[in-house]
């Protein structure tokens, strides 16, 4: 039998992250894949003959800068600068765009003066206010049991973080903190097309509607994420996100990891209440001190190990963990670029949303509370062959786009469903692009479900768990189990069903793989 | 898993309504029952109308010592459980080791949440290799199927369906053997075996709650009555009584028992949280089998043991005197509040003033010198204070040998 | 001419509870209330010969029994009586009660899953948890947390001390239940629908928010705080009427030496170099007091009754941005016979308690998106009682009053304000839905009274017809209520107060903010209070 200081279950981004940073200690350290290639959710994919794309993450926002730097990612080929932002654009059907250029809109073109000024105002106040969650990120949450000295230390960290907002700022800051986004919005904004895409941008991969309290958090979350160094970026990286875990790979690599792909666990052995190896879908078992989970929560404790190795109270929060998709992805090979109304050459290049107001995401919102799909979905859109033609053959283009809101659990089933959602989605996006149906060489419609079974998300939910705040910090995966360890000693997590949570940050991998450092495993 | 379906159709539910006009119901002994309760004093077991006492608490309770009791337990809550991984399952829900217990036996044993605090305590019968009964004062319905998940087992309450008694008392034997019980003296403490009876079939064990011979027998309801009118005319010459619970709970304490929600309060009851408490501190730490596999509550049990987390305990205590010091604060040098006393009596078959004391550590584990209780004794509208020294003993506080004797004793 | 001690601005339950306070402790009040009688929401009329109207508020339990003791309210008259039951009715003609006897109750949930039945248990003991977590802090003043001052430290470190005290398991579950959906929190104890629209109830009633909105969690612990002479969580009648909380307080007020002047519409407050000095009335009329304590609502308090001048722009612009949406009606009927409802028993005790229709999540989230788009509920949720089938005074023999709650009902419709057209038809949306259930009851109406946000601030005087003056969402409660830095029942205009459900800890006939109030005013006054009972301990 193989045996190594620790296994990696999961080459999703967070996997390789953790497994990097063991490495770079000395850890004899293997990774297991249960597909052909790693990356998860953010590989580059072949969708359709000459047409390639970003499989599920399209957009890169909030890689930590802690896994660029441990990881050294930048000596593997990844580095950004101002010049590779995008804009974010605001779709208009027949007006011009609205767009926020730089980082999250450091200039808004296409609005009013005085919204122009509300808005520097409001940006500011929300990276101020995310600015002071961010230092959460990268650390592990309070052990509510030993609430210790140091733990209550750096609280009061963040707490101090709190006074140097300055007394009304801090008291904004705890009033807003758990509002909905929508009201935020009303109270200091007036277009509404700006108003739409920061709803869409707080509740994008969550189920929640602008007007559901604490739905301002998404918000925050986004903006505690950043790329190329500032806050609020975001990049389409060239060559897809598969060019993103082309480096951490290179770098896990380096430091001497080992990877195996197409290799399905299918059993974590458990031994006197410990973790000790795993068995494979062949039978075949390796052993390890340490075993890190990177995939999913429930997937990790309620099929690898198994309800007789865990307390009934344990798994009620395991399976209590709301983890239902809502977000479906659409890559479209088309066999030209497409024109979006009211948008320039740059726009086009950037991220272009379909969110028109507040009210309306809340409209696509309200069906999926009872199984069923928006009739006008929201979506974010981008076009990476504009940037990287050899994503798509000559002249062609590939379209990519997030889009919601898709319940996990259709009502009707996904296999009746899924004709009439695209359908939607498509006469959405010829709306707002005349003649994109026209230009379609082919389709590819990625439901909830079908993510769920292509990449192995339960629920196809790529937070590997709603990220709300009764499933945050303390509370994720579950309440009592927030600090990467599991009640199986010498089991860890470290996927995004664990703090902070999901999106291309690598943060749950590297808080994992300092855990477990930190205890010696 | 496979499990009974826990919803109902709306035909049946419809059908079901008219509960609300009974809120104390009664057992399927209850016509036998009523008849002989000449002191109409009721209490509420789990919704069921129970008799304190039948004729005269005090008499009752020599009926066990001396005779031959019949205490009606239908109203403590039933579970079968079955199928292949059974056992399995219920190793990993309960403290001890079900793999230790054979078929046709029973054990009593406890069961915790994912904190090591005990839920409940009840007896375990295992029935058949793939068949149990698990007996509770409280009712865990969603306990067990959640735990169940994962087992190839079904859960199913049957605490309506089975009717239940208990026989006990140096006669107990002698009565089901008048009663035609063939073959019943071959059952051994913790045995069980099944018996014909009214074309039907009825299940006995050598158990009870008293520390003295005894059996409790189970049988469909709908032969409740048969069985209660053969035990009732077999045991005629040898002196058989019905009792109430003000008896029964006279002998526990004397055979020692806890009883839930009286002793210790149950995890998914306790509302503060202090009142948690761990096997090892209201002394069940005997069923905790570190070396079985994985059973619910094992990571916080160990630990706490490892780190000496555990904060309580529960003791048997002597106090001087003849007044039973219910309810009663213990203190250490009469002057420090160590603990409370949760059950208190003048044993008669002892002769001593006993009593169980929850206390705080390291007041009953190694300080164990020096304790007071205060009795508050109610007397004529006042009370009277005492102050009297407690001495720490082993449970039982008293064991009779008759109890496990074998062949049984023929009194 | 006369200078009041304090005038208080509302005679609504909580100004009421204030004015007691502040005479008892020896101050000379005046109370104007603009309407001809007092009671704000909080009131019993006539509005038909032979029938009282409880046609605000119209059930007890979350009124501080501290309070009740301190003004001696059973001696003038209050009293409250226990609902004997509630049900939901189902489509399928049945219904689930809720009965108070714990057995009954359990054997009731069986009928529809044993296992529900029993995970009440844990339910019950989890939120009874967090109701002993929450309920000292009803009668304390929030702290600033962004204020450095001794008391405010102090007060923080007793909420941090009493988090602290919890076990990790609590802990873990407090800051879950703040956040949580009274939908999700539901779904990790029951499986069964029509169980969960019944516990759900009480994460809406009053709230602009629908059960699958985060934050419902809490609101419904906010309904289960109360009590009814220490059953914790119960919930009854005031005989005679919600009327009957008001005449006590009246009553009391008045015999401890205070003065009401109702029909007396304060126009605006008098203020003179950042101090209140007292009120200019509807007619022109000036009172002079050397302090004014406000029970309207914080919005109509400082942008109708105080000139924008006298106050700080963040302060305003908080105030402006103060959540206030209305979000129920009321239909209030009287009956010439008791309706029957042939799914039930006619010895059923639900009668003598609340009644709803609504069975699942479903319905009751859908009757929300309504509202969000600013309609009605086409299929609202009510919450129906019949408070003469325990208290005789308010019908004439065998003749009932049926008070109707109705959730959704949006401060405006479709953004345009209510008509009678619109009225008209969100009544028959109520009749429509109970008469559903109970063949011939349109007969038996004999009168009815139809309230939409609009007649509830028109009447009582509550902004876009909230009833909570304020909605409970996190950003509104605690040391956020009403706004951020005045929470502490002062403002920025001194002597200037603020008393009504507004603040901490906000509405339902509760009295703890009038209370809480007068026990900042009184120390202001350095003043002590003898008369003012701490709160019940907690044990």
């Amino acid at each position: 039998m193989t045996s190594f200081d620790c296994i990696v279950i999961g080459g999703g981004h967070n996997g390789l992250v953790a497994a990097a940073t063991l490495a770079k200690t000395g850890r004899r350290v293997l990774v297991l894949e249960a597909a052909n290639e790693v990356g998860g959710a953010a590989r580059t994919e072949e969708f359709a003959p000459g047409f390639r794309t970003s499989s599920i993450a399209h957009l890169l926002n909030r890689l930590h800068p802690d896994v660029v730097k441990t990881l050294e990612l930048e000596k593997h080929g990844l580095r950004f600068n101002r010049a590779d932002f995008v804009p974010s654009v605001a779709l208009s059907r027949d007006g011009p765009a609205l767009m926020l250029h730089g980082a999250y809109g450091e200039v808004l073109t296409g609005a009013s003066p005085t919204e122009q000024s509300a808005w520097k105002a409001l940006r500011a106040q929300l990276l101020r206010y995310a600015g002071i969650l961010k230092p959460f990120l990268s650390r592990r949450p309070p052990d509510l049991a030993g609430v210790s000295l140091l733990e209550a230390a750096s609280l009061g960290q963040a707490a101090l973080g709190l006074k140097k907002l300055g007394k009304e700022d801090m008291r904004d800051f705890l009033r807003v903190l758990l509002m909905n986004v929508a009201d935020l919005l009303d109270e200091q904004l007036e277009d509404i097309r700006l108003k739409g895409l920061l709803a869409f941008d707080a509740t994008l991969g969550s189920h929640l509607g602008p007007r559901s309290p604490t739905s301002l958090l998404g918000l925050y979350y986004r903006l505690a994420g950043e790329a190329g160094g500032m806050a609020g970026a975001q990049i389409v990286p060239q060559g897809g996100m598969g060019a993103v875990i082309a480096a951490i790979r290179a770098s896990a690599e380096k430091a001497g990891v080992s990877i195996r792909v197409s290799s399905p666990v299918t059993r974590i052995i458990v031994e006197k209440g410990r973790a000790v190896g795993v068995a494979l879908d062949t039978g075949e078992e390796m052993r390890a001190r340490t075993i890190v989970s990177a995939i999913n929560p429930a997937t990790t404790f309620l099929h690898l190990i198994g309800p007789r190795e865990i307390d009934t109270g344990f798994t009620r929060k395991v399976k209590n963990i709301r983890m239902k998709g809502d977000a479906a992805k659409l890559n479209l090979a088309l066999d030209r670029p497409p024109q979006f109304t009211g948008v320039d050459a740059t726009g086009h290049k950037g991220r272009l949303v379909i969110a028109p107001s507040p009210d309306h995401v809340e409209r696509a919102f309200n069906p999926s509370k009872y199984g069923e799909f928006s009739p006008e979905p929201v979506m974010e859109i981008t076009l990476p062959s504009l940037a990287d033609p050899s994503l798509a053959p000559d002249g062609a283009c590939v379209l990519s786009a997030v889009v919601q809101y898709a319940p996990y659990a259709l009502k009707q089933g996904w296999n009746v469903g899924k004709p009439k959602f695209r359908e939607a989605v498509m006469a959405q996006l010829e709306a707002y692009a005349p003649g994109v149906g026209k230009s379609v060489v082919h389709a590819e419609l990625l439901t909830p479900a079908d993510i769920e079974t292509r990449y192995r998300m339960p629920g196809g939910h790529w937070h590997h768990g709603e990220l709300q705040a009764d499933q945050m910090l303390v509370s994720r995966p579950v309440s009592g189990w927030s600090g990467y360890d599991t009640p199986i000693l010498g089991l860890f997590l470290g996927g995004a069903g664990s703090h902070p949570g999901g999106g291309v940050s690598g943060a749950p991998g590297l808080n994992a793989a300092r855990r477990v450092l930190a205890m010696k495993g | 898993m496979n499990q009974q379906a826990t919803t109902a159709s709306s035909t049946a539910r419809i059908a079901g309504q008219g509960h609300f006009r009974t809120l104390r119901l009664g057992t399927p002994f209850q016509p036998r029952i009523d008849a002989l309760a000449r002191t109409q004093d009721w209490y509420n077991w789990a919704g069921y109308r129970a008799p304190h006492s039948l004729w005269d608490e005090e008499l009752e309770y020599f009926a066990i010592r001396s005779q031959a009791a019949l205490f009606d337990i239908s109203p403590m809550t039933k579970y079968r459980i079955e199928g292949p991984d059974a056992e399995a399952m219920l190793n990993r829900v309960t403290l001890r080791d079900v793999g230790k217990l054979k078929p046709g036996r029973v054990h009593y044993t406890a069961w915790c949440d994912d904190e090591g605090f005990v839920l409940d305590d009840g007896t375990l019968f295992r029935l058949s290799p793939t068949r149990f009964r698990l007996c509770s004062q409280e009712r865990h319905l969603p306990w067990l199927l959640d735990s169940a998940s994962g087992f190839d087992v079904t859960v199913e309450e049957e605490t309506e369906a089975v009717a239940g008694l208990a026989l006990q008392g140096p006669t107990s034997f002698a009565v089901l053997r008048d009663a035609g019980f063939a073959g019943l003296e071959a059952l051994k403490i913790f045995d069980i075996a099944d018996f014909p009876h009214d074309g039907g079939t009825v299940t006995i064990s050598r158990t009870g709650f008293t520390g003295d011979l005894g059996y409790e027998l189970f049988v469909p309801s709908d032969k409740a009555l048969s069985l209660w009118d053969r035990l009732m005319c077999a045991g005629e010459l040898r002196g058989i009584r019905a009792i109430g619970y003000t008896a029964l709970n006279r002998a526990r304490l004397e055979a020692g028992l806890i009883v839930a929600n009286a002793d210790f309060t149950t995890a998914e009851h306790a509302i503060r949280a202090d009142r948690l408490r761990m096997p090892d501190e209201i002394g069940l730490g005997f069923m905790v089998d570190p070396e079985k596999g994985h059973f619910n509550g094992r990571r916080a049990i160990l630990e706490a043991r490892a780190k000496r987390r555990l904060r309580h305990v529960l003791v048997g205590l002597e106090i001087d005197g003849n007044i039973p010091a219910e309810h009663a604060i213990v203190y250490h040098r009469k002057t420090r509040e160590v603990g409370l006393v949760s059950a208190a009596m003048w044993s008669p078959m002892a002769k001593r003033n006993i009593a169980i004391a929850s206390l705080a550590r390291p007041y009953g584990d190694t300080v164990v010198e020096d304790l007071w209780v205060e009795i508050y004794a109610m007397r004529e509208l006042q009370y009277q204070k005492l102050m009297k020294r407690a001495k720490i003993v082993a449970r039982p506080f008293i064991k009779l040998d008759r109890r496990t004797a074998n062949p049984p004793a023929d009194f | 001419m006369k200078a009041w001690d304090a005038i208080i601005i509302g005679g609504g339950h909580n100004g009421l509870v204030n004015a007691c306070y502040l005479q008892r402790a020896g101050l000379d009040v005046l109370v104007v209330e603009k309407n001809d009688w007092v009671g704000g929401a909080a009131t019993s009329r006539e509005l038909t010969p032979g029938f009282l109207y409880s046609n605000c508020s119209y059930v007890c339990s979350l009124f501080r029994p501290e309070i009740m003791r301190d003004l001696e309210l059973p001696r003038f008259g209050l009293q409250v009586i226990s609902y004997e039951g509630g049900a939901v009715f189902t489509r399928d003609g049945d219904y689930l009660a809720n009965y108070r006897d714990h057995d009954a109750h359990r054997r009731e949930f069986a009928r529809f899953s044993r296992r529900d039945a029993e995970a009440y248990d844990r339910y019950a003991r989890d939120v009874t948890r967090q109701c002993r977590f929450i309920q000292p802090l009803l009668m304390r003043t929030a702290p600033d947390p962004a204020s450095l001052r001794p008391r405010d430290l102090g007060e923080l470190l007793y909420l941090g001390k009493k988090f602290a005290g919890l076990s990790a398991q609590e802990m873990a579950l407090t800051l879950r239940f703040w956040t949580m959906s009274i939908s999700d929190f539901l779904d990790e104890y029951f499986e069964t629908d029509v169980i969960k629209a019944n516990f759900a109830l009480s994460g809406i009633i009053g709230t602009a928010l629908g059960p699958m909105s985060p934050g419902t969690a809490y609101v419904l612990l906010h309904h289960y705080m109360g009590e009814v002479d220490g059953s914790v969580g119960a919930w009854g009648y005031a005989r005679g009427g919600m009327g009957a909380v008001a005449k006590a307080l009246a009553a009391s007020f008045k015999a401890s030496g205070g003065t009401i002047r109702t029909g007396a519409e304060v126009d605006h407050v008098l203020v003179d170099r950042g101090r209140a000095k007292g009120v200019v009335l509807a007619g022109g009329e000036e009172i002079h007091g050397k302090l004014v304590v406000s029970n309207a609502d914080v919005k109509r308090t400082f942008l109708k009754l105080v000139e924008e001048k006298e106050l700080p722009d963040i302060f305003l612009r908080r105030v402006t941005n103060f959540k206030i949406r209305g979000s129920s009606g009321k239909v209030n009927i009287a009956l010439d016979s008791l309706p029957e409802f042939p799914a039930l028993p006619k010895d059923s005790p639900v009668y003598r308690g609340d009644m709803h229709f609504t069975d699942s999540m479903e319905r009751m989230e859908r009757a929300y998106d309504d509202w969000k788009a600013g309609r009605w509920s086409a299929d609202p949720f009510l919450d129906m009682v019949i408070p003469t089938t325990l208290d005789p005074t308010m019908a004439p023999p065998g003749k009932h009053f049926m008070s109707c709650f109705v959730q959704y009902a949006p401060p405006k419709v479709n953004g345009s304000e209510w008509t009678e057209a619109d009225r008209d038809g969100f009544a028959e949306s109520v009749i429509a839905q109970i008469a559903a259930y109970s063949p011939g009851f349109r007969d038996r109406i004999v009168h009815m009274e139809v309230r939409t946000p609009r007649e509830i601030e028109a009447e009582v005087g509550l902004t876009e017809g909230n009833i909570f003056q304020g909605e409970l969402t996190f950003d509104q409660l605690l040391f956020n209520r009403p706004i951020p830095g005045y929470a502490q029942y002062r403002s920025p205009v001194r002597g200037l107060y603020m008393c009504g459900s507004s603040t901490h800890p906000g509405g339902g006939v509760m009295g703890a903010p009038g209370r809480n109030a007068a026990a900042e005013i009184l120390r202001d006054l350095a003043k002590s209070t003898p008369h003012m009972s701490p709160a019940h301990d907690v044990i």
